[in-house]
């Protein structure tokens, strides 16, 4: 900002400043990858200022996870556990996998509808990287998955629900499911950018969420009654991985390789979609 | 290229033979434009005729399918990240975010600009002020009128000190105090000597802002100059004459014609139109109806319109020429 360009305002312009055309201003060749991450920052910015001026965008986040807790509860405690209070203790760690799936598919909807207002033709008019709105979209629905989680645990607490292990190990499951949350939103940015309207969004989600979510040991730790097909299904499902490593983090238990297992997932998840992701976005606007 | 009286001229703008095409339509069909430093280039023509596309491939956010533009020197297809930096686009819907405040908004793009958060909370005071929304800082855009909206939208574009203005549209929609409003915003910035490119289905807005004028139909430049050498190329102005009292327009359109020499038209609503070629005429119409005593409730000068210039140059009117706002719709989208 600081070489003698042509000051729009003031019209001041050094005379030798364009003999060629060309002005005397230093021009950047390529946007650095600091540079995209701090303008993600900002655009996340925008979009946690936004629903710090409508918070009502959060009603979806912050009833979710009540409404899921009590229904599921109440339906299948007795059958599955014996009891609701012994059910409880393996519902709330998977519904941590599951609440982590559901709240990101709101941000697909949120982002094809914000991708066709004006600012998005500023954005992508401005000297930043072309991924830094989709980076900030991502890096801004962390408030969601915060508002998901904080109400699913106190929820959870109130009726009942007791963390077993080391804070350590509770910090580490939050974490990890934070991780896939970022990973899996990249899927919701594709799913926006690919649907042709806001409205269609929620429909396609829920074609690829539910397999994920329900095919999974998110309701149950116990998966031997299902048949083989289902059983090998639910092995290799992320959402599964991501259950069982919450249920050994919080309630005790032999973490396996679930961990490991989440976190290739996560990883493989963003190697595929956010190339794609960014992709659609040049195309699409 | 140097100018009559030896000072350096630099061609800012350049664009030779652009075409693009969405779908059916043939949005560019070879487009040349040149504007120098410190011009106000207009783009004028009706909706659908290629401005916006225009605009949109000049500033990088849309690839031509043929032809070569160039700003400063940086083609913008190759060079678009440096083109980036030395333009602003003012978009035909102001590109603001409607649901922060004009504050937030301002203070986001001077982030995204690299500027400090102490820095750029003062540039944007400062930019508040200057375009009149100091006490509107505070309140969300999607309370602001289709004026502050604009004037936010402006003061946006200025935040980075662009080499080159694009205003697309910059009134379009606006009623014609909030017009009159954003005409003394935009000429206060161009006496700061910026490169502006503008478009506008006004032919009075570009003679209000431009300095060349490049008439634009079916994605081609059918007439370019300045807005003087334009409008002599149409021809004549327009005077309109109503009288208060209805009954009196025969007497009026007498009075007309005595003066002018031609038979003028007469409308259902007493208004008497006639195309004059010397402005002078107007005051010896006016001592004429005096004479017979008539009072006129309403008297005007006029620039040809639009539908006039279209008419001389294209020999077609100023048909609105967007099927299904071609120029809106981003390439690819299903909107």
């Amino acid at each position: 900002m600081s070489s003698p360009v042509t000051n729009v305002i003031t019209g001041t312009r050094p005379p030798e400043a364009v003999p060629d055309g060309r002005p005397s201003r230093t021009l950047r060749r390529r946007i650095g990858a600091r540079q995209t991450l701090a303008n993600g920052l900002t655009l996340a910015w925008r979009n946690v200022t936004q629903l710090k001026h409508s918070p009502e965008k959060l009603m979806d986040v912050t009833l979710m996870p009540v409404v899921f807790l009590v229904l599921f509860l109440y339906v299948f405690g007795g059958v599955v556990a014996g009891s609701t209070h012994a059910y409880l203790e393996i519902l709330l760690p998977g519904l941590v996998g599951q609440m982590a799936m559901f709240a990101s598919m709101g941000l697909g909807t949120a982002l094809c509808e914000d991708i066709h207002k004006g600012v998005f033709d500023r954005f992508r008019s401005l000297p930043i990287a072309r991924s830094s709105p989709l980076i900030g979209a991502v890096l801004g629905d962390t408030v969601r998955f915060g508002v998901v989680m904080a109400v699913l645990t106190a929820f959870g607490s109130a009726l009942g629900f007791r963390f077993h292990t080391a804070p350590l190990a509770i910090v580490a499951a939050y974490a990890l499911a934070y991780v896939f949350y970022m990973a899996i939103c990249w899927v919701s940015v594709l799913v926006g950018l690919i649907a042709p309207s806001p409205e269609t969004v929620q429909g396609i989600s829920f074609i690829w969420t539910m397999p994920l979510v329900f095919g999974s040991s998110v309701l149950l730790s116990n998966t031997r009654t299902m048949p083989g097909w289902l059983q090998a299904w639910v092995k290799v499902n992320p959402v599964s991985h991501l259950a069982d490593s919450v249920r050994a983090l919080t309630i005790g238990g032999p973490v396996g390789d679930h961990v490991m297992y989440t976190l290739v997932w996560a990883a493989g998840i963003v190697i595929v979609a956010f190339p794609l992701a960014m992709r659609m976005y040049r195309r699409r606007v | 290229m140097t100018t009559s009286d030896g000072a350096a001229v630099a061609t800012v703008i350049e664009a030779e033979g652009l075409t693009k095409r969405f779908g059916a339509t043939q949005a560019l069909a070879g487009i040349d434009l040149t504007a120098e430093s410190g011009q106000v280039l207009a783009l004028l023509g009706p909706n659908g005729a290629g401005k916006t596309t225009a605009v949109r491939i000049l500033s990088t956010l849309l690839r031509p399918d043929g032809g070569r533009a160039s700003i400063c020197g940086y083609d913008v297809v190759a060079d678009a990240v440096q083109v980036r930096q030395l333009l602003a686009l003012t978009g035909q819907y102001a590109s603001v975010d409607e649901e922060l405040t004009g504050s937030e908004n301002l203070i986001m793009i001077c982030r995204l600009l690299g500027l400090s958060r102490p820095a750029s909370r003062s540039r944007t005071r400062e930019m508040l002020e200057r375009f009149d929304l100091g006490a509107a800082g505070g309140r969300a855009v999607k309370t602001y009128s289709g004026g502050m909206r604009r004037r936010l939208d402006l003061a946006a574009s200025l935040l980075g000190d662009p080499e080159i203005l694009f205003l697309d549209e910059p009134t379009t929609g606006l009623d014609p105090r909030g017009r009159s409003q954003m005409w003394d915003t935009i000429r206060a910035v161009l006496a700061g000597g910026a490169t502006v490119l503008l478009t506008t289905q006004y032919l009075e807005e570009a003679d209000e802002l431009a300095s060349q004028i490049a008439v634009i139909d079916h994605g081609r430049v059918v007439a370019s100059g300045t807005p003087a050498e334009l409008k002599a190329r149409t021809g004549s102005q327009t005077l309109q004459v109503r009288a208060a009292d209805r009954g009196l327009t025969p007497q009026v359109a007498d009075a007309v014609a005595a003066v002018v020499g031609t038979r003028p038209e007469m409308s259902d609503t007493g208004l008497v139109t006639v195309a004059v070629t010397d402005p002078a005429m107007v005051p010896a119409i006016v001592r004429m109806l005096d004479d017979v005593g008539i009072v006129a409730a309403e008297l005007a000068l006029r620039l040809p319109s639009l539908d006039e210039v279209f008419m001389t140059l294209t020999g077609h009117p100023a048909e609105d020429e967007s099927a299904a706002d071609i120029e809106m719709v981003p390439e690819g989208s299903a909107a």
